[in-house]
């Protein structure tokens, strides 16, 4: 069977209304994957792998992070007060239609080392363009229309440690089913009752909690009542011994992370390794940024390759190679998959403020050992009479990506996979097979 | 070193500032929470009116509870649904223990419901004070009794709560003086009166062994009637003998009385005992621990504990003026006592039902309203706060055991049943027969003055909710994290703003309408194209919208260890 042929006939299952992936835009593209071998054999497999999930919170450039090298004129054409050069951007090896922002050069080396996919386009019908709303909808797996009280990651949970609190944590699941490191427990990963995972809200607590200190309190009558009763949550939380001694089992970690502070993202995810490291086995963690809402002057008018946006990348770029790097310093990188994503991304042209305003698609970046590397989609396209509220049109469904990860990393069977994301969606081929 | 916790602000008169942070301190202190209307209330008025008002208050005594207890086990043969029981004279296995549960839940209903008056929280301290327990006294009338009982004297005069509380039936039950007699005595009243209702067990407290001998004696005589459900005194039970104390009292000796006459043997022992002064200073300092803080250094026993005793003994143990100098003095309001208590459970379940003003059944549907108010009194004694029922004669731990008082309610088990609470009272709330006891965040925060202002929204919630300040980082942490699902900077407050318009347009019209961008934004003459702006959320996504953050925005701050401060 050919190639062409099996996209096709796969595709049926998407009934949504994209583009089919081609060859038009010379673009390399990736079938779906839904592998018959990863089933219910394979269960088991799975047990100690993680998912990561780095969300970018404002809705990120996504045409100014991955760039459509390929049609760089119409590119340009449509956002030329913030078109980066085509000179300056990132190459591809073996995907020459794509390119990355030039602040990414650690997402180029990751590519490169065939442990980074890009999957183009990634949405939903009927897009939402509030930040509240498409956070909502990206967060708990809904339709355009539905609401959910349930995150898709806690309703996976919830089926994978059926009655979870009650009898946990147990010898067969001593530790937090999910972590979210930086900032509250997101709406992923609340269950039908409770939510399903825990916070570490603050960088500092964390260190705080290993090395026996607690945050300090005023030298006063209300002071030394606030330091009795944090003391009591710590020792009432079941889980803050497991953190510990998971944290203080890894003594070193790699040199690429940014010294504390510097870089929110990489401090968070600098945690995620030790935990993972540690012998956690957590399956979810969640970290964060966040800055991307860039309406206005998102790059240096003089120079595109720099401003608020580049720093932004910047930041993520150099967060994720240096988790990348100790995960595999500390063992444990063949058990780690991450992913990035954003409510929404920006429209195509760009507005007079060198800025963009709240689009649709953008695309999502895959990565660790086992990813599957390369390009996922094709370049977005656009007519040629382009309008301000034209938006880029989905090629992937958000919720193939959450299936893929599901199925074919955590290797749940399908049934658990549909309840948690509420439908079948088709897996893509992200993970290497053998992995 | 100076102790950083000592505060040398006496006991001259507060003179303000009068503002949301003090008048919220009084209110938390002399009564369940702050209800949002009751701040605006005393706001009102001058610091010296608002505790006059709290402490003079002339509070009539509530309606007495009723038959909420028929089910399909049993009928009330006597008492129809709905009326008065404590009428009833007729007690049997059925009833009784039904008649309990209605006292104790009709007691919580009138903390929940309390008047503007200082007297429920007194009554909570009386309680406290002259335990008995529902459960020991084991009839439900005689516990309503003792309970009215502490009501009429909550504020009244301390020696004459002290002379009713001795000759009380549920009193004489709980510590056996209906069973004292000449033929044998009974010395657990004789000391109890001293050593926990009246001089106490403090330094200058010298009572002996045989002031407690004597004291059982001229207590001899009082009986109970399970007739009629009242006590009486019986001479012929009655020790006529002389009765002497020790040098503490002044070697008084009581001279026996023979027939009827000998109750005046009572009045004669409580002169002996209001005549020393280590009655008002006993007291004093236990009303200091119960709304001040819990520990008496050497410069507040100075500057508060013995002018306020010397008031109380000048006033012949008035509780109100005493109360009223405490309630206004400098050291009351002084602010290293902001959020120095940690809330007892009674504090923190009904507190949380009146600040946010939880909406209750009527009271026509009484059944329902009894069956909630037992759900909240039920969540306080998970929490170690059983009223009706102290754990012993000496009260809950937290009021008197050195050195850790009211860090004893939170433990690694009250803690997180604390955190399930309020998370429950936010999100589903408690059930009853398909109505629902629950937190309206959405009306809680449109009470504020400007929540459509992410900061002003957060900092009036924290000043509604806490008695203690957060960080700035901590409020800003709370503004991304919650309000704006990780949106940073300035420029993203509009989406909140935007959001509670949204909402409250559907409030207003019963539609959606297209919701025009905060003129103010930089970005709102650009943005006329923007998809964003022309969005018009559907009535149910911005209700959603609004009310998941603003349930996640309570949730967080009662889940935060601040909330546990008063």
């Amino acid at each position: 069977m050919k190639r062409r042929d099996f996209i096709r006939k796969t595709l049926p299952a998407l009934t949504l209304p994209v583009v089919l992936p081609s060859l038009v835009h010379g673009m390399s593209f990736r079938a779906w994957a839904g592998s018959p071998l990863l089933g219910s054999a394979a269960r088991g497999l799975g047990e100690g792998r993680v998912v990561v999930l780095i969300q970018l919170n404002g809705g990120n450039d996504g045409l100014n992070t991955v760039i459509p090298l390929g049609s760089y004129d119409a590119y340009h054409a449509a956002r030329a007060n913030i078109a980066i050069p085509e000179n300056k951007i990132l190459r591809l090896k073996g995907f020459d239609q794509t390119g990355l922002n030039p602040a990414m050069p650690e997402m180029q080396w990751l590519f490169e080392a065939g442990k980074l996919a890009i999957i183009q386009s990634v949405s939903y019908p009927q897009p939402n363009f509030s930040h509240f709303r498409a956070t909502d909808i990206w967060l708990t797996g809904a339709d355009a229309g539905q609401i959910l009280s349930t995150g898709w990651a806690g309703r996976y949970l919830d089926e994978r440690y059926p009655q979870f609190p009650r009898n946990y944590p147990n010898p067969d699941m001593p530790d937090p089913l999910a972590i979210q490191v930086g900032s509250l427990v997101s709406p992923a990963l609340q269950g039908p009752g409770l939510t399903m995972g825990m916070a570490i809200s603050n960088p500092n607590s964390f260190y705080d909690l290993i090395n026996d200190k607690s945050e300090p309190v005023a030298d006063s009558r209300s002071g030394d009542q606030l330091a009795y009763i944090r003391e009591m949550a710590v020792k009432t939380d079941q889980y803050a011994g497991v953190i510990k001694a998971a944290a203080q089992k890894v003594t070193k970690q790699s040199d690429c992370y940014p010294a504390a502070n510097k870089n929110p993202l990489a401090d968070q995810l600098k945690i995620v390794a030790r935990l993972v490291a540690g012998g956690l086995r957590t399956q979810f963690y969640l970290v964060s940024m966040g800055g991307f809402d860039t309406h206005a002057r998102q790059v240096e008018p003089t120079d595109p390759t720099t401003g608020a946006h580049a720093r932004l990348l910047a930041k993520l770029s150099e967060a994720i190679n240096a988790f990348q790097d100790d995960l595999t310093l500390l063992g444990v990188g063949d058990r780690v998959m991450g992913m990035t994503f954003s409510e929404f991304g920006r429209r195509i042209q760009s507005n007079a403020s060198g800025g963009t305003d709240h689009g649709a698609a953008a695309p999502v970046f895959v990565f660790g050992e086992k990813v599957q590397g390369g390009v996922i989609g094709q370049n977005p396209s656009w007519p040629d009479k382009l309008t301000v509220n034209d938006n880029i049109a989905m090629q992937y469904d958000f919720r193939s990506v959450y299936n893929t990860l599901l199925e074919s990393w955590f290797l749940s069977d399908a049934t658990t996979a549909e309840t948690a994301l509420l439908k079948k969606y088709p897996s893509l081929a992200l993970i290497q097979q053998h992995a | 070193m100076p102790n950083p916790t000592s505060i040398t602000s006496g006991i001259r008169r507060f003179k303000g500032p009068w503002n949301e942070t003090t008048a919220a301190h009084l209110l938390r202190r002399t009564m369940f929470g702050v209800k949002r209307s009751d701040l605006a209330y005393f706001l009102k008025k001058s610091p010296k009116k608002a505790v006059r008002e709290l402490v003079y208050a002339s509070d009539p005594i509530p309606s007495a509870p009723i038959n909420n207890y028929n089910d399909d086990k049993y009928t009330d043969p006597e008492i129809a649904a709905g009326d008065d029981w404590t009428m009833s004279l007729k007690y049997d296995g059925m009833n009784n223990g039904r008649r309990k549960n209605s006292f104790k839940s009709w007691w919580l209903g009138l903390m929940i419901n309390q008047n503007r008056s200082l007297r429920e929280k007194m009554l909570l301290f009386w309680h406290n004070h002259f335990v008995t327990e529902t459960n020991t006294v084991d009839n439900a009338l005689f516990c309503y009794k003792y309970n009215t009982l502490l009501r009429e004297h909550a504020l009244g005069n301390f020696r004459e709560l002290v002379k009713a509380m001795t000759t009380e039936p549920a009193m004489l039950r709980y510590l056996n003086g209906y069973a004292n007699s000449k033929k044998a005595p009974d010395e657990n009243y004789g000391r109890e009166l001293q050593e926990l209702f009246t001089v106490g067990k403090g330094p200058g407290s010298h009572y002996t062994e045989s002031d407690v001998k004597a004291a059982a004696r001229v207590l001899t005589g009082y009986t109970v009637n399970y007739k009629t459900y009242t006590s009486s005194f019986d001479p012929n039970r009655h020790d006529e003998g002389d009765k002497q104390f020790s040098a503490f009292y002044g070697n008084t000796v009581i001279k026996g009385i023979k027939g009827k006459d000998a109750v005046a043997e009572l009045d004669q022992m409580l002169d002996m005992i209001f005549a020393r002064e280590e009655v008002s200073l006993f007291l004093c300092r236990k009303l200091y621990r119960f709304f001040v803080y819990h520990t008496i250094d050497d410069e507040t026993e100075q500057q508060v504990i013995q002018p306020l005793a010397k008031l109380f003994r000048k006033k012949d143990y008035a509780i109100q003026p005493v109360l009223e100098e405490l309630l206004c003095s400098r050291h009351f309001f002084d602010p290293a006592n902001n959020g120095s208590m940690i809330k007892s459970p009674v504090d923190f379940t009904v507190g949380l039902c009146r600040e946010f003003d939880v909406a209750f059944p009527d009271a026509a549907e009484y059944a329902d309203l009894y069956g909630f108010w037992e759900q909240v009194r039920n969540q306080a004694a998970g929490l170690q706060q059983n009223i009706g029922d102290p754990p012993n004669v000496a009260g809950w731990q937290a009021y008197y055991q050195l050195p850790e008082y009211d860090k004893l309610w939170i433990s690694s088990d009250t803690l997180p049943k604390r955190n399930v609470f309020s998370d429950r009272m936010i999100n589903g709330g408690l059930g009853r027969n398909g109505k629902k006891v629950v937190i309206d965040p959405v009306a809680f925060a449109a009470g504020l003055p400007e929540p459509g202002d992410p900061d002003r929204l957060i900092a009036d919630s924290v000043h509604a909710l806490y008695s203690v300040e957060l960080p700035m980082e901590e409020l800003q942490f709370i503004k991304t994290n919650i309000l704006l699902s990780g949106l940073v900077g300035m420029a993203s407050d509009h989406y909140w703003t935007n959001a509670w318009k949204a909402y409250q347009r559907i409030g207003s019209s019963g539609s959606s309408e297209k919701v025009p961008l905060d003129p103010k934004h930089p970005m709102s003459a650009l943005r006329a194209n923007d998809p964003a702006v022309r969005f018009e959320p559907d009535d149910k996504t911005a209700k959603n919208t609004v009310t998941n953050k603003l349930k996640a925005l309570y949730r967080h701050l009662m889940d935060m260890p601040e909330y546990q401060l008063m």
